[in-house]
Order: structure tokens, then C-alpha cells, then sequence
């Protein structure tokens, strides 16, 4: 690449770097727009079988994982708040703490899929054929959003270890730390989306 | 200012070869890779739909199957649509003219930019290996549940659409904020070159629109890899849900193809009107009042897709509104023309041929609008017809005016003007001819999609052949004259038009760094006071 020829000064404006990150946030609700959307649709046509189907949900489990996401939220707003005031160590210490915390909402994730995977409740699945047609749906969606939700968890995980290393090297510190306060947002995505999926798929019934 | 180097084409001072080229983040060569890739692909295209016209040359199959002629009007769909139409404008002359015309050295996340052209030509790549693995036939909308039925490869078409999706995503997010960030001083939103504007508003349907398309093409392959049912009627779900989501971003996305093209003429009037655009301010809101409306009548796609009529006569009642910011600027445009110091340049030509064009477009768009008479029509070559006065008489023609416009500051090269005005004069005559005839054939009732179709439809459709011919004839003459013109074309004057936007006041080609020093900007975009 030529370096000689990128514009480094560019690189370099805070309000862009921000403005850029809003911008592709926004693009992230609009890609869960589109399930929300099929499940009101869905859900005002069969309201009995989506009340039914998610009475089927472990709501314990949702709940657990809505606490660990909120939480892992609030650790990673602590590590943005860390880094300004140039703290590198607690910093680090604060992303770990999230990217565990986000490994554990995908551990309970595995368990309470391969639950009803267990009992054939998924597309293609023995159970899943014999579902009313709402239900059907309702597990449909359920796994396509959840599933989509789950691989944000996995980019943001990656993303905030991104910035861990960033951090470490200094690359990241308290002049310039808008990588991290990106990364951080994402994060802040993630668990908003969440916040949305728990209600509509485990509180409705 | 003279010519001395080749500018930022040259190889001085770094190496050169492919590789400076395909891993620049300079906004400008990154345009010319999009000039480069995006018009490989618009021969594609047009290949495809000179051979669905052929085919239609005589009774029953002639040069291809009915299966095959499916596959080549999806694909012609799919090339046309995601592959040229919508990144043309804004990808190509966003990239090149956007940052240096708001008086900036390159757009605000140049790696980012870059990763945009990748992503396309991974897209693209994905979009033609399904041309040798065998192409999907659901149409460029991939309607389900058809599309979850078929046994071509959909899935490997509507992803590859996806990640074109995604490119255009970044290209809206990079635009938005380099006309945030990185306006040179005295560059109000005021005094942006309506193109800016126009590019603006795109870059905003680009980045709430799209995500939604996206997602339902993530559905679509979710539904045929695992059969999640929400589309599929026989476990539950509702294929019209996949129609809505589809046309909530589909029907924006024409706003994407056509914008950028208004907004190439909202340049190209005044200058060779020699006077300020007439209602600057009309244009620039009447681009934010397209986008804005025109994310509200995606339902006139679905008249007859058992929608209620209610929503039919709300979805009827926004597509007559959105109407008026269009005319708006036609107007505008009429109105800077009365006692202009008229020069007919070739750009100029173009551009009256796109206002020609797309009124016929946006006309049938409106009778397409009304509810009674869309029954009749939908589905019908009337639809084929008017879509494509809109996208190649409109967004086409616009692009080629561009082209001519600015190829000269973009290479540094001039092409004769005479060949040129020729090209223009064949393609006009041409696309009247292939698509004239159809409006006609639709009203008739002749149906879009089919391969084969009724002795009494003949006569207008050889009409329509022969017009294929002589605009692909056309389009031969205006490509080899401006390649001819781009690699030895006499050498061409820093602002060949007398125009007064930024663009024009450097350099033919321009240099590396756009600008030495960053300008500072005391006057609108069409004062054309002390030039010339």
C-alpha cells in the first residue's frame, strides 16, 4: 500500500470516527428491523399460538441472560471511562470482564438451544412439523433473531478484544481512544437488541 | 493551469502496477476502479438483455430455452440493478467529484472506502459464478415462495446481493459524514453543488434502506438452508410478508438510481445555460423530499397482491405525491433553460435527453399509480417499460451525460465532441425505439417475463428488436469514443464547460492531493461571475 500517499491527518477526527459509528448502528436496527416487523405481523394473526409458544421459553434463563448482558454493558461503558483517565490496566481488566460475560450469555444461549433441540423443536425437526402453524413461525423467528443476535455477540466479543489489544499497545490510550469507545458502542448494540428480543420472545404469554 | 504530469494517474514517487491501484484508499483512483469494474459489469448486462430481446425474434425457442430465458432476465435484473444502476453515480463520481467538491482531500474513512470496492467486486463475483453454476430464474425480486422452492442456486444470488448490500452501506456511511466533516471553510450547506446534495440524500436511503433488504435476504436463505417457515404458507407463514419487506427497501432503492442522476443534470444545466440554477434551494429539498416520500410507497409494487383497499388508496395516495418533488425539479431545471446563453454541448445533450426521457418515465409512473388502471397494467411490458424510461432513459442517461461531462477532468483527455453528440443522438433513437413500442404492447396485454407471446403482439416487438440493435450500436460508439478519448484524446483544459463548482478550478487530471491548500469557499456553486 502507499503509505506515503494515505491521508494520515484524516484518520485522526473524533466527531467522524463517531458520526460513522451512529451511522452503522443505525444500520444494525434497521437488519432487526425486519424480523420485529414479521413477528408483530405474525403475532397479530395468531396471537393464541405466540402466547403458547413462548410459554415454551425458559424465562429464567432469558432472564439471566438479560442481567449478564446489562451488566457487561455497564463494564464496558467503565472501560471507555477508564481509558480517559488513562488507567490502561483497569481498562483491561473491565473489556475482560465483558468479553466473559459475553461468552457467558452465549453459554446459556447453547444450553437453552440445544434444549429444544433436544426435543425436536427447530426447522426441520420431528416436533417442529407438528407444531400449529403459528408456532411454527413463532420457533422460526425465534431462531433466525436469536441466531443473528448471537453472532453480534460474537462480532462484538471480537471487536472489544480487538480494542483490548489496541489498549495494550498503546495504540489505543487516553488521547485517542475513540477505537475503544467504538467498540464499546457496538457492545452497547448488542445488549440493546437483546433488550428488545427478550421481551417480544420470552414475556409475551 | 497547465497539464505538466499526469497528476494522481501518475506513478512517480511510489510504485506503480495493479497493486497501486486496487489497494489505494485515494477516493479518486478508488472512482476510477469503480468506472473501471462497474462498466465490465454493464456490458454483462446488456449482453443478457440483447439476447432475452433476440430470443423474442420469431415464435418458440430460438436461441434458448423458456428455463434459460428465466435465468438470463434474472440475471439481466440482478447485474443491472445491484451491479450497475445503483453504485454507478454515487460509487463513481461520489468517489471521484464529492470530496473535491466541498473542497476536501479525500472522503473521511479512505481504508473504509476502499473495503466498499472489494466488497463489491466480492459481491459481483458471487453474482457471476452463479452464472456458470446455474443461475437462479425467480426474477431480480426473488419472490417467495417460489424462491424458496426452485433447485437453482438462490441462495448464492441473494447473498452475493447481500454483500453488494453491504458495500453500498459503507459507501452511504463514508458520504453522510464527509459532507458532515470535511467541508472546506465557507462551504455552508447552502453552497453545495446540487450533485453533493443529490448524493447526500442517497447516502441516507442507502443506510436506513438497505439493512432491511438485507436482513430479508439473510431470511430467504435461512428459509431454504433451514426452513424457518416465515414466508413459507405451508408452515404458518405469509409470502406477501417477504413481498413488504422486500419493496420497503426495493421501491428506495429506485430513489438510489435515480437521485445521484438528478443531481449529474442539476450540474450540467446551469453550466451550459451559463446561469444560476433556478431554485437551488427547490432541488436540494426536493432530493430530501424524494428519499422521504419515496420510503413510503413501496406498496404500489403490491396492488394486486391481495392488499386491502385501504392501504391500496393510501400507497396510491403517496406515489401521485412523491411525484411533485420530481417535477420540481424538472421544472427547475426548464426554468434555469428560459434565456439561458444556451451552449449545446454534449453533456447538454444528454441532459435533455434524460429530462425527455424521464418525464415520459415519470408519467407512466403515475398511471401506473392509480389503482383501476394498475390492475390492468401490472405485470404487463407497460410496467418493463416504464421502469426502464426511469432507469436507463433517467439514471442511464444521466450517467452518460456524467460521463461526458467529466471524463475530461477525470482522465485529462478530451473525446471528439462530433463522435460523441452522434453516440448520443443513435442512443436516444435507439432507446425510444426498443422501448417505446413496449408501453404500447403492455396495453395490449402483453405479459413481462414470458419468452414467447401472440402472433398479434409481432409487429411491435421486431419494432422493439430493432431498436435493441441500434442502441447497442449507439452504445458501441459512445464507449470506443470515450475510451478512444480517455487514453488519446487531445489534451484537455482544467474547466473545458466554464463551470464554477470546485471540481473545475484544479487541474485536469488532478493532482495527487486535491488540494495544496485547502480552499476557501466565497461564493454558491453556479456563479459563474469572473469565469471566462
Amino acid at each position: 500500500m502507499n503509505e506515503t500517499f494515505e491521508k494520515t491527518a484524516l484518520h485522526r477526527d473524533y466527531a467522524a470516527s463517531k458520526l460513522g459509528m451512529w451511522l452503522f448502528l443505525l444500520t444494525e436496527l434497521g437488519l432487526f428491523f425486519g424480523p420485529l416487523l414479521l413477528y408483530v405481523m405474525h403475532d397479530i394473526r395468531h396471537p393464541e399460538a405466540f402466547h403458547a409458544a413462548s410459554s415454551g421459553l425458559d424465562r429464567t434463563i432469558g432472564f439471566v441472560n438479560t442481567l449478564v448482558l446489562l451488566t457487561s454493558s455497564l463494564t464496558a461503558a467503565l472501560s471507555v471511562a477508564s481509558i480517559r483517565r488513562g488507567k490502561t490496566e483497569l481498562t483491561l481488566i473491565f473489556i475482560f470482564v465483558t468479553v466473559t460475560l459475553g461468552g457467558i450469555f452465549l453459554v446459556n444461549k447453547y444450553f437453552e438451544w440445544t434444549g429444544k433441540i433436544a426435543h425436536g423443536i427447530y426447522p426441520g425437526g420431528d416436533a417442529f412439523a407438528g407444531l400449529p402453524p403459528g408456532e411454527a413461525v413463532f420457533y422460526g423467528l425465534y431462531f433466525f433473531a436469536t441466531g443473528l443476535h448471537g453472532l453480534h455477540v460474537i462480532a462484538g466479543m471480537l471487536v472489544l478484544a480487538i480494542a483490548a489489544v489496541l489498549t495494550a499497545s498503546g495504540i489505543v490510550n487516553k488521547r485517542d481512544f475513540v477505537k475503544l469507545e467504538n467498540a464499546a458502542l457496538y457492545w452497547h448494540l448488542v445488549d440493546i437488541i437483546w433488550i428488545f428480543l427478550f421481551p417480544f420472545f420470552y414475556l409475551i404469554s | 493551469m497547465a497539464n505538466e504530469g499526469a497528476g494522481y494517474l501518475g506513478t512517480e514517487g511510489r510504485p506503480g502496477g495493479i497493486s497501486s491501484w486496487i489497494f489505494s484508499t485515494d477516493h479518486k483512483r478508488i472512482g476510477i476502479l469503480y468506472l473501471v469494474s462497474i462498466l465490465s459489469f454493464f456490458v454483462v448486462g446488456v449482453s443478457l438483455g440483447f439476447l432475452m430481446r433476440l430470443e423474442l425474434i420469431s415464435h418458440g425457442p430460438t436461441i434458448m430455452e423458456a428455463s434459460t430465458y428465466n435465468s438470463v432476465f434474472t440475471l439481466h435484473g440482478v447485474v443491472m440493478l445491484f451491479l450497475f444502476i445503483i453504485p454507478a453515480a454515487p460509487s463513481i463520481f461520489g468517489n471521484f467529484f464529492l470530496p473535491i467538491m466541498i473542497g476536501a482531500n479525500d472522503v473521511s474513512f479512505p481504508r473504509l472506502n476502499l473495503l466498499s470496492w472489494w466488497f463489491y467486486m466480492a459481491g459481483a463475483a458471487l453474482a457471476l459464478a452463479t452464472l456458470a453454476l446455474g443461475p437462479a430464474d425467480t426474477g431480480w425480486t426473488f419472490y417467495a415462495p417460489y424462491s424458496l422452492r426452485t433447485g437453482t442456486y438462490v441462495s448464492l444470488a441473494v447473498f452475493a446481493v447481500f454483500v453488494l448490500g453491504l458495500s453500498s452501506i459503507l459507501t452511504g456511511i463514508n458520504f453522510v459524514t464527509t459532507v458532515h466533516r470535511l467541508r472546506a471553510p465557507g462551504m455552508g450547506f447552502w453552497r453545495l453543488p446540487l450533485f453533493v446534495w443529490a448524493v447526500y440524500a442517497t447516502a441516507w436511503i442507502q443506510i436506513v434502506a438497505t439493512p432491511i433488504l438485507g436482513v430479508n435476504l439473510l431470511l430467504v436463505i435461512a428459509e431454504r438452508v433451514f426452513g424457518i417457515g416465515v414466508f413459507d404458507p405451508a408452515k404458518g407463514g405469509d409470502p406477501i410478508l417477504y413481498q413488504h419487506l422486500f419493496w420497503i427497501y426495493s421501491h428506495p432503492a429506485v430513489y438510489i438510481m435515480i437521485i445521484p442522476g438528478m443531481g449529474i443534470i442539476s450540474e450540467i444545466i446551469p453550466v451550459f445555460a451559463r446561469k444560476v440554477i433556478f431554485g437551488y434551494r427547490a432541488i436540494a429539498y426536493s432530493s430530501l423530499g424524494i428519499a422521504g416520500v419515496g420510503s413510503l410507497v413501496w406498496g404500489h409494487h403490491m396492488f394486486v397482491s391481495g392488499s386491502s383497499y385501504t392501504a391500496g388508496v393510501i400507497f396510491s395516495f403517496f406515489t401521485f405525491l412523491v411525484a411533485i418533488p420530481s417535477a420540481i425539479k424538472v421544472f427547475n431545471w426548464v426554468g434555469t433553460l428560459y434565456k439561458g446563453s444556451i451552449v449545446l454541448g454534449t453533456p447538454f445533450l444528454f441532459a435533455l435527453a434524460f429530462i425527455f426521457l424521464f418525464s415520459i418515465g415519470g408519467l407512466t409512473g403515475l398511471i401506473l399509480g392509480a389503482l383501476s388502471i394498475n390492475v390492468h397494467l401490472h405485470d404487463t411490458y407497460f410496467v418493463v417499460s416504464h421502469f426502464h424510461y426511469i432507469k436507463f432513459g433517467g439514471a442511464g442517461f444521466a450517467f452518460f451525460a456524467g460521463l461526458h461531462y467529466w471524463l475530461p477532468k477525470m482522465t485529462g483527455r478530451m473525446y471528439n465532441t462530433k463522435v460523441a453528440n452522434w453516440s448520443c443522438l443513435v442512443l436516444f433513437i435507439g432507446f425510444n425505439l426498443l422501448f417505446f413500442p413496449m408501453l404500447i404492447l403492455g396495453i395490449e396485454g402483453m405479459p413481462r417475463r414470458y419468452f414467447d407471446y401472440l402472433p398479434q403482439y409481432s409487429t411491435l416487438q421486431i419494432v422493439s428488436i430493432v431498436g435493441s440493435w441500434v442502441l447497442v450500436t449507439g452504445l458501441i460508439m459512445m464507449f470506443v469514443n470515450l475510451i478512444r478519448g480517455a487514453f488519446r484524446g487531445p489534451r484537455a483544459p482544467f474547466n473545458p464547460w466554464g463551470s464554477a463548482t470546485l471540481e473545475w478550478q484544479i487541474p485536469s487530471p488532478p493532482q495527487r492531493e486535491n488540494f495544496e491548500k485547502i480552499p476557501e469557499v466565497t461564493k454558491g456553486p453556479y456563479d459563474f461571475r469572473g469565469l471566462r
